[in-house]
């Protein structure tokens, strides 16, 4: 299976790199744009069959390491390979 | 005093501690490459600066899971005095001996200069050397530098005098102006509860000699030794 995982700063937590982009992409002239937060995008191939036990294993490394979850939250979605 | 500086693949600024350490005060430094698993022998350690890992994922994140750090963590538990200057801070946050986490700096850009702070509790091994109130003209060299922590964790670091440095200006001002990076407080260093530890952005090593014209990181090394040898933390494993 295979995990595509999400990480972005918390909601409330300053991200100059949103608001540079933000900022820019309102100075080209796209209007509608409101609040613009970057993040990171990490896949993962993982040996294993079973979703739940794949659930689990891909909670930990976000707990563990991928996410700082002082200032970051992560989400993450599991694909059938 | 045996102090022994942690070698990380990508660390930059463990010679120039070695050197000051040594060749300005005198003292012994050894260099623990991060794959060791003991500091025996040591009576105090540093994390230096530098990109370990490239600063890949977030800085500090993968070097937090070196070998030595197992080791690192038992000696601070311990009451073993720990430093970590720039990258050796943001390991100490990733590692959850200090609180908090680095953020990038507030105008996105790395910043390589220097910057007054003023010392806000001279009562840790790391101050001891200087006044109340004192200024410190110190270099800054970082990307992730602006401090960040939850309002709890903020209150409880300002109540128990645990921001030991504050971005201020040359006066000793500490305003929004003279913060470089964004750092929640202005705090460019706190320590834990105990004392033991203390993290800061901005780097002693680089201004500990006249010929660089900037000896004021002198004073917290000078602190350092001065607190091993009166207060005897020494506590060989």
């Amino acid at each position: 299976m295979k995990a595509k995982i999400y990480i972005t700063l918390k909601n409330g937590i300053l991200d100059p790199q949103g608001r540079a982009i933000q900022q820019s992409l309102q100075a080209l002239g796209f209007d509608s744009v409101g609040e613009v937060r970057i993040g990171k995008f990490i896949e993962v191939d993982l040996c294993e069959t079973d979703a739940t036990s794949g659930e689990t294993t891909i909670k930990a490394m976000c707990e563990k390491l991928l996410a700082n979850t002082v200032i970051e939250e992560y989400e993450y979605e599991i694909l059938e390979t | 005093m045996n102090i022994g500086i942690v070698v990380f693949p990508g660390s930059n600024c463990d010679r120039d501690c070695g050197y000051v350490l040594s060749k300005v005060l005198g003292q012994t430094a050894q260099f623990i490459w991060h794959q060791e698993r003991s500091v025996k022998g040591m009576d105090a350690i540093i994390l230096p600066g530098g990109f370990s890992y490239g600063d890949y994922l977030r800085t500090g994140a993968i070097a937090r899971f070196s070998p030595i750090m197992d080791a690192i963590v038992e000696f601070a538990g311990r009451g073993g005095m720990v430093l970590g200057i720039c990258n050796g801070f943001q390991m100490l946050l990733e590692l959850g001996i200090l609180p908090g986490a680095m953020l990038r700096n507030r105008d996105l850009s790395f910043i390589c200069e220097e910057h007054y702070i003023r010392v806000e509790n001279v009562n840790t091994p790391f101050t001891n050397h200087c006044e109340p109130g004192q200024i410190l003209k110190l270099p800054i060299a970082h990307a992730e530098g602006n401090y960040y922590t939850n309002p709890v964790t903020l209150s409880s670091l300002q109540a128990n005098a645990q921001i030991v440095f504050r971005y201020c200006d040359r006066e000793g001002n500490v305003t929004s102006q003279a913060n470089p990076n964004g750092s929640l407080d202005n705090i460019a260093g706190i320590r834990n509860a105990a004392g033991n530890v203390l993290g800061l952005m901005p780097h002693p090593e680089r201004g500990a000699e006249r010929l660089l014209n900037n000896e004021d990181g002198i004073y917290i090394f000078r602190s350092m030794i001065s607190a091993l040898e009166a207060h005897k933390l020494l506590q060989p494993v």
